[in-house]
């Protein structure tokens, strides 16, 4: 940093503080972010879109094979078509839309209490986001375990609603909603407090504007005040929700411990491309599965973009 | 008689009011469901090695002891590496990415909003689309690099890939842009240099930005098991949450789970602590957070 400084006060030494001496000294203040940037980020998603046209075994070089890889994927991989697919749908629509109003809902109604009591609430609300990979699955695996002393298990046995213990975790017909509701549990993140800012903030004297303009009902207040006064923020959590969704959809390989998942009753893509990156060493197909994810992702916040964004873009 | 105009109950209230109830009643039970786990572990890490065996199983411990604690402190890992070097890994690699990110996105920050150059839109422009980068996405081209780099079984792949925060560079740059550009140019006048601007006038005024960051990065560091399992295969270079891991995946007799319980409370515990010391900054610099 002392290195920093002195190169830096030495330019400006030199020169009298022209433009063109700003935009160096801008460079050397913006350099160590966009290196790191074009490492971790840009190359990485650079080199999957190249690795998708190619075959690639990490042994051999790459060999250029164009399309193959995104035609076999759609005509030839049934566990994507069957499994991979709907499940990935399933599981993005319910934690990102339904996630994403459930985190808009919350924040607004916290903004209609008072200040101790609100803070206490979105404080309990926030922390599941803190928590990690590693803590939710020492914690949902006891919740969910298998046998009677689960203790979901143990509560629906005492209760009779069922006769013996299920393995919730190891289910074709539950392992995909119970990842759903972790996520979910634990989606209220950077985006929900975003949004519980804005609406802290918008200014007083629109709503009392809106009620001399004849709004009757709460209803009426959040969607022609609130919302439009918290786009940007409306924006940022939305972009957030999706990021969020599909960067927590690993978790049915933490929660049943296998991938593929049984019966890939909770195989998502990033365990799709996991799979065939580590597990079968087929880079360049996992490369494709991933550029098909990142376009997902971009077409969900383009949408986003359409929905919240300002028009002059 | 005539019909009194519709008042809302008024967006943040100062104090209670009986109409609030409502509220309280629908949020309740979310808060519950959420909070319910994080009770559970709680309760969990503290139980005795009998209470954790009772069927069928109680929530609450009964004879809170910190014998989970000590058994996690004595245990060491098959490869006869202590408990304490572990944390000691994870301590100065979350020490290091806060200091070098909290660092590289400020002055990037600053340079972003207030500085005048040629790249500065496009950047800006990059940065908003890359909001939406998801990391795992390009597991695979990343580690590709990463062993080009030479970085496997090297100590800083642990902070070199977090420093990059597209999320944090934007928090930081939207809140630099609140500061008005008559107090920068002010100085300018007065002879100080672009670092001591940097230095001296912006980084004071965006501490709650800061704050933000750093709890972001924290978060995402001091909870990444992934880099010592994907990249790492000297054990001494591992990070402890990497040892949670294994301590949780191997955790399915009846007394791991107690030990399991324990240490995925010191996991969580310093997350909810600097969030807790800093919700009020966060809150500041969310209400900056728009994209426009």
């Amino acid at each position: 940093m002392i290195l920093l400084n002195s190169l830096l006060y030495r330019l400006k030494a030199k020169k009298s503080r022209g433009l063109k001496d700003q935009h160096t000294i801008a460079y050397l203040f913006v350099s160590p972010y966009l290196i790191m940037f074009s490492i971790f980020i840009v190359i990485p998603v650079i080199a999957a879109i190249y690795l998708s046209f190619t075959y690639f075994d990490t042994v051999r070089a790459p060999i250029l094979i164009g399309f193959g890889n995104y035609i076999n994927i759609l005509t030839n991989d049934d566990v994507f078509m069957q499994y991979v697919i709907p499940n990935t749908l399933k599981y993005a629509i319910i934690v990102g839309p339904g996630g994403y109003i459930l985190s808009f809902l919350l924040a607004w109604m916290l903004a209609q209490l008072a200040p101790r009591i609100r803070t206490v609430l979105a404080l309990i609300i926030y922390s599941p986001s803190l928590t990690s990979g590693v803590t939710m699955g020492v914690l949902w695996r006891v919740i969910f375990a298998g046998d009677n002393t689960g203790y979901l298990n143990s509560v629906l046995l005492n209760l009779g609603i069922i006769v013996e213990p299920i393995i919730w975790l190891q289910s074709q017909d539950f392992l995909l909603t119970i990842m759903i509701v972790v996520t979910l549990w634990s989606s209220m993140g950077v985006g929900f407090l975003a949004m519980l800012a804005g609406i802290l903030n918008v200014n007083q004297e629109l709503y009392e504007a809106g009620y001399i303009d004849g709004i009757k009902n709460k209803f009426q207040e959040m969607i022609y005040i609130t919302i439009p006064s918290i786009k940007p923020q409306m924006l940022f959590g939305a972009v957030m929700a999706i990021v969020g969704t599909f960067s927590a959809s690993g978790i049915g390989v933490a929660l049943s411990g296998s991938n593929p998942t049984p019966q890939y009753a909770g195989q998502l893509i990033v365990n799709h491309i996991e799979y065939y990156g580590f597990y079968k060493y087929e880079m360049g197909y996992a490369a494709a599965l991933s550029v098909i994810l990142l376009l997902i992702v971009y077409l969900f916040s383009r949408f986003a973009f359409k929905l919240f964004g300002s028009k002059d873009e | 008689m005539r019909k009194q105009k519709f008042q809302g109950t008024k967006i943040n209230p100062k104090r209670f009011h009986k109409s609030q109830i409502r509220y309280i009643l629908i949020i309740m039970p979310i808060a519950l469901f959420m909070l319910l786990p994080l009770v559970y572990i709680f309760n969990h890490a503290f139980k005795p090695l009998e209470e954790l065996f009772y069927y069928p199983p109680r929530f609450f411990v009964e004879q809170p002891t910190l014998g989970n604690f000590v058994s996690l402190f004595q245990v060491t890992g098959s490869s006869g590496i202590p408990m304490s070097r572990y944390l000691f890994n994870s301590i100065i690699v979350t020490g290091l990415v806060l200091f070098a990110s909290v660092l590289i996105s400020t002055m990037a920050g600053y340079a972003l909003s207030k500085l005048n150059f040629k790249m500065k839109k496009t950047i800006n422009e990059i940065n908003t689309i890359a909001l939406m980068f998801v990391g795992i996405a390009v597991m695979i081209p990343r580690y590709l690099i990463i062993e080009k780099l030479g970085l496997i079984d090297n100590f800083f792949v642990h902070v070199l890939p977090y420093l990059a925060v597209p999320v944090g560079l934007f928090l930081v740059k939207q809140f630099i842009d609140q500061i008005p550009n008559e107090l920068i140019d002010a100085s300018r006048i007065d002879g100080a240099t672009e670092w001591q601007i940097y230095h001296k006038i912006i980084l004071p005024l965006i501490k709650p930005a800061i704050a933000t960051i750093v709890i972001l990065s924290f978060q995402t560091v001091w909870n990444s098991a992934d880099t010592s399992t994907t990249y790492i295969n000297n054990d001494v270079l591992k990070t402890f949450a990497f040892y949670m891991n294994t301590l949780t995946a191997n955790s399915n007799g009846v007394a791991g789970q107690g030990m399991a319980a324990a240490a995925s409370l010191i996991m969580f515990l310093p997350n909810l602590i600097i969030f807790i010391l800093m919700q009020s900054k966060v809150m500041d610099t969310m209400a900056h957070s728009g994209i426009k």
